[in-house]
């Protein structure tokens, strides 16, 4: 039979259900896989053996006393280091959370367990989940599966590696302008974006609140499906979740849309895309065409890329993200301080001012400091106006275009990423440029829809390419449906790394 | 030295109020709302402002602020949000404060300040609006801060006034309205010792001197506790106002704005406080961790059928119905459920001026031994009523009824069964009656002559026997029927 790596979720789900395999002999698959192959990845801060094979335990005695094992049970997963546990660390990958043990447990992650999932560990991320490349981890830095010299992409570029080297059956991350999509992409597994509100953000640690959602990435739609049914629905801790029934979306995922109508959207489908990535998302459109869907070009003005005379990039969306989220970022990071939990600067200061800049400055890194300081400066008197409110006005324009796309459409089609993933180092000594690896997710965060990203193959060089499908508020199943019709089309191949696959 | 006679001053004060709602809860968390508990006890996540933490706006919070904000005569807005103003300081763990800047819940409004000549002035109210407190540092160690953070997160209403005050005695009465407000609207316990209510007032000068006008700078004084200190507080700065701008012809408000003083309440004088240049940018921006509040008119209203007859309104009434005087309406009129006690012993057939003169005496006394409200004395309006009216039947006399009342007070029990035990009820008994008249007259005969001989110490010597009538009969004569027969025996 089958390995327990070698399966999706779903199938090892019932694997564990029909006790052709325990909870415990496919978490210690995933833990042995993690030792042996973590060093070289480095997609966990933080791997929680002991307590994940007491989970799986459990498991295994539920089942042999007959009792229902839950939509997740005895599947091996991984969290992103910025969601609280009560047990363990959450660091957010940054120095001045380095040693914080929360004394909660995240509402998400809670659902996960509740659903029968096996935690294995905290996975890798850019530092408050601010970056694209999981490079500005103060931890660890992380590689890209499919070529070690590469990026995983960010900020879960932990959970992407994780999930695409197989180090765990499926993973939780965090999307602001990207975060779970982008790295998707480039390390080829399935990342779903969910509707703002759509799950609770309670005990994630907070980097652009309005912006911030928890989301699957998984080896395959049906498991982001399953994953997000898990995770999905109201909480009363979070006044932002909202109070719309949750789907079962894994029991429709497989049922294709009839009369599916795509939009493409002309602003991202322009001659600067690199060609490769163009071809991919034509190569998505003929899996849809060819299941029925019928194509549309749709237009999102307010979310155009323009190009500068010398070949630069630009876009509203970009440039309305980084006010909106660096803004709130100032606030929700002023916490801290030094003074009640985290890094306190072990030098002798003179004032409760110099005990805060101290410890601040030594314990966030610079992308972090960066946006501190862009986001106070948007908010200071004198400026809001024109950098604040203005980014709110153009984040309303953003969200219409969407709003009115999907009166004509269902879904859109286009890119996640502009480029496959790119060698470690290669952007970080421009943040502008790494900013632009957000281009083409980050107006889908400022309009509060759900978006997911699927891998559709390799490039000539053997790396992942990966398009991106939109849909309406709330429009998840849907989402999933047709995203699934796009991967039933490609023939279900699964891409599996160098790194991930099982020694024989 | 310039001659002051022909100033005329006008002192301008506007003042924001900071009233602690007494919900069960705290304004974005499930932690209780209490004073007094050991330090860091009634803490969570969400008010420690721990990663991941997300504020849960408290209904209830709201509702009070309503509450108060109809009382006062605002405008209810449809639509209020909150917003985060942004400030470093070891009692505010998130170093942000969830308030509301530019669109606050209640807007516009007045409240009636009876003052101590029996004058009602009226101050405008510009706006309360509804935000969470911070925590405490705790000072007691020269070494080092310690912060309790019980207190972060309480719901506290701040009521922004406008400059409508003149005077030391206005802002104090202002206070004390404000205080009998809340309280009648329990809202809040108001209570000063436990800080329940903070005073921020603004004051400033204007100045006639020739035909011109001349202000001096708007001075904001911070965290006042008690309402000496605030009527001190004012004092002073007019003095101080007053003396500086006769020495310096700059200081004016439009050479130097607004300043900020801090008042000593040991030496009794402001002192100028110089605040960091970066602490005037608070960053306000929306909080995006809530939503904003929407209030329909059905929710406005059903909080505005809770409120009733306000206090003002009230005194009026009981000196008109019930011919109570300024001082006994004003003294049953300090809180809702004393007055309720007055009303509802009235409609139970008692008279208002004996129940009247039952809550103001023993019941006063006791409520003030005890620090509490009429009401919280334990004595219910159906015992009231029926005391009342055993006095006015004659069953017991005043003095028995007040020995009834302290027993009741003390050990509970109703007023009838308690007489009966305590051997009180008037004798009925016409011989036994008859025996203590007689005692009493024979026992004093210079008295007896006295009345007789109608001289002008007839009145207090006919009192003087009804004294002793009531001594001999513990209580127990009833004292119409003791009169009359007195009388008759006098005559006789």
């Amino acid at each position: 039979m089958t390995a327990p790596r070698e399966m999706s979720a779903l199938a090892l789900r019932d694997a564990i259900a029909a006790g052709q395999v325990s909870a415990a002999e496919a978490t210690r698959a995933y833990l042995d896989a993690i030792e042996r192959q973590d060093g070289a990845i480095r997609a966990y801060t933080q791997v929680f053996a002991d307590r994940a094979m007491e989970r799986a335990a459990q498991i295994d005695a539920a089942r042999a006393a007959g009792k229902p094992l839950g939509p997740l049970g005895g599947v091996p997963v991984s969290i992103k280091d910025n969601m609280c546990t009560a047990w363990g660390k959450t660091t957010c990958a940054s120095k001045i959370l380095e040693n914080f043990h929360a004394p909660y447990t995240a509402t998400a992650v809670q659902k996960l367990e509740a659903a029968g999932a096996v935690i294995l560990g905290k996975t890798n991320m850019d530092e408050f989940a601010m970056g694209s490349s999981t490079e500005n981890s103060a931890l660890q830095k992380t590689a890209n599966p499919w070529d070690l010299a590469r990026v995983p992409g960010g900020s879960s570029g932990g959970a992407a590696a994780g999930v695409s080297a197989r180090l765990c059956a499926a993973a939780l991350g965090s999307d602001t302008g990207g975060s779970i999509r982008q790295p998707a992409a480039l390390c080829g597994c399935v990342g779903l974006k969910p509707t703002y509100g759509r799950v609770s953000r309670y005990g994630l640690v907070a980097f652009a609140s309005s912006l911030d959602q928890i989301g699957p990435l998984a080896r395959n739609v049906p498991d982001a499906a399953l994953m997000l049914s898990a995770i999905a629905g109201h909480d009363g801790h979070d006044s932002t979740s909202a109070d719309t029934p949750v789907a079962d979306y894994a029991a429709t995922v497989e049922r294709p849309v009839e009369g599916l109508r795509v939009g493409l959207v002309k602003e991202f489908i322009s001659d600067q895309l690199n060609g490769e990535i163009r071809a991919a998302v034509e190569k998505a459109a003929k899996c849809l065409t060819d299941a029925g869907a019928t194509l549309v070009e749709i237009s999102l003005p307010h979310s155009r890329i323009d190009v500068g005379a010398d070949g630069t990039l630009s876009s509203y969306a970009v440039a309305c993200y980084y006010i909106v989220a660096t803004a709130e970022a100032s606030s929700n990071l002023a916490r801290y301080d030094g003074a009640h939990y985290g890094h306190r600067t072990p030098k002798t200061v003179g004032d409760i001012i110099e005990l805060y800049s101290q410890s601040r400055a030594e314990g966030f890194g610079d992308e972090v400091k960066r946006r501190i300081m862009l986001g106070t400066y948007a908010l200071s008197s004198g400026y809001y106006d024109a950098h604040y409110l203005k980014a709110l006005k153009v984040r309303r324009l953003i969200a219409e275009d969407f709003r009115a796309a999907f009166g004509q459409v269902d879904v859109l089609l286009g890119p996640t990423s502009p480029e496959v993933a790119f060698r470690a180092g290669a952007k970080t000594a421009d943040p502008l440029t790494m900013y632009l690896s957000d281009i083409y997710t980050i107006s889908v965060n400022l309009a509060g829809i759900p978006a997911i990203s699927l891998p559709v193959g390799l490039n000539s060089t053997g790396l992942p390419l990966a398009v991106q499908l939109l849909a309406g508020i709330f429009e998840e199943e849907k989402l999933l449906r047709a995203a699934r019709m796009v991967e039933r089309g490609l023939g279900s191949q699964e891409l599996v790394p160098p790194a991930g696959r099982e020694e024989k | 030295m310039t001659t002051t006679t022909a100033d005329k001053i006008t002192p301008i004060i506007g003042m924001e109020i900071h009233v602690e709602l007494d919900t069960a809860t705290k304004m974005f968390c499930r932690c209780r709302n209490r004073f007094g508990d050991p330090p860091n006890t009634n803490v969570c996540p969400v008010c420690l402002g721990l990663p991941g933490a997300l504020p849960v706006m408290n209904r209830q919070a709201v509702e009070f602020s309503m509450k108060a904000g109809l009382a006062l005569g605002c405008t209810v807005s449809a639509f209020s949000k909150w917003d985060r103003k942004s400030y470093y300081y070891p009692d505010l763990p998130k170093n942000y404060q969830i308030s509301q800047y530019d669109l606050p819940l209640n807007v516009g409004g007045a409240i009636e300040v009876p003052l101590a000549d029996g004058q009602v002035k009226r101050v405008g109210i510009i706006r309360a609006h509804l935000e969470e407190d911070a925590g405490k540092n705790l000072h007691d160690d020269p070494t080092s801060t310690k912060v309790d953070l019980n207190r972060a997160g309480t719901p506290l209403l701040e009521i922004v006034s406008q400059p409508d005050m003149h005077s030391a005695e206005e802002a104090g009465a202002y206070g004390r309205a404000m205080q009998r407000l809340v309280r009648w609207l329990s809202v809040s316990q108001a209570n000063m010792q436990m800080g329940h209510m903070r005073f921020e007032p603004n004051i400033n000068l204007h100045i006639e001197r020739e035909g011109a006008l001349y202000k001096t700078p708007i001075v904001e004084v911070k965290n006042l506790n008690s309402f000496r200190s605030l009527e001190r507080c004012v004092e002073f700065e007019i003095q101080r106002q007053y003396a500086q701008w006769r020495q310096d012809p700059n200081y004016t408000l439009e050479k130097l704005g607004k300043e900020n003083r801090g008042f000593d309440d040991v030496t009794g004088k402001t002192v100028f406080q110089r605040e960091k240049e970066e602490a005037h940018d608070y960053r306000y921006f929306p909080d995006p961790d809530l939503m904003p509040v929407v209030v329909d008119e059905a929710w406005s209203g059903r909080i505005a059928a809770q409120i009733g007859e306000l206090p003002l309104p009230r005194r009026a009434r009981y000196m008109q119905q019930y011919a109570l005087s300024f001082k006994e309406a004003d003294a049953l009129t300090q809180d809702a459920p004393s007055g309720n006690l007055l009303d509802e012993a009235v409609a139970a057939g008692a008279t208002a001026k004996r129940v009247t003169n039952l809550l103001l005496g023993r019941i006063a006394a006791t409520a003030n031994e005890r620090g509490c409200c009429l009401a919280e004395v334990g004595i219910t309006a159906g015992q009231l009523a029926e005391l009342a009216k055993m006095m006015d039947a004659g069953t017991v006399s005043a003095s028995a009824a007040d020995r009834v009342l302290v027993e009741m007070i003390e050990k509970g029990g109703e007023p009838l069964t308690t007489a009966k035990a305590l051997n009180l009820l008037a004798v009925t008994d016409t011989a036994q009656l008859e025996a203590w008249v007689d005692q009493a007259i024979t026992a004093n005969p210079e008295i007896v002559a006295q009345i007789r001989a109608g001289d002008k110490k007839a009145d207090k010597a006919r009192g003087f026997l009804m004294g002793q009538i009531m001594k001999l009969s513990a209580g127990k004569a009833p004292p119409a029927q003791a009169k009359a027969m007195l009388e008759r025996k006098l005559i006789g």
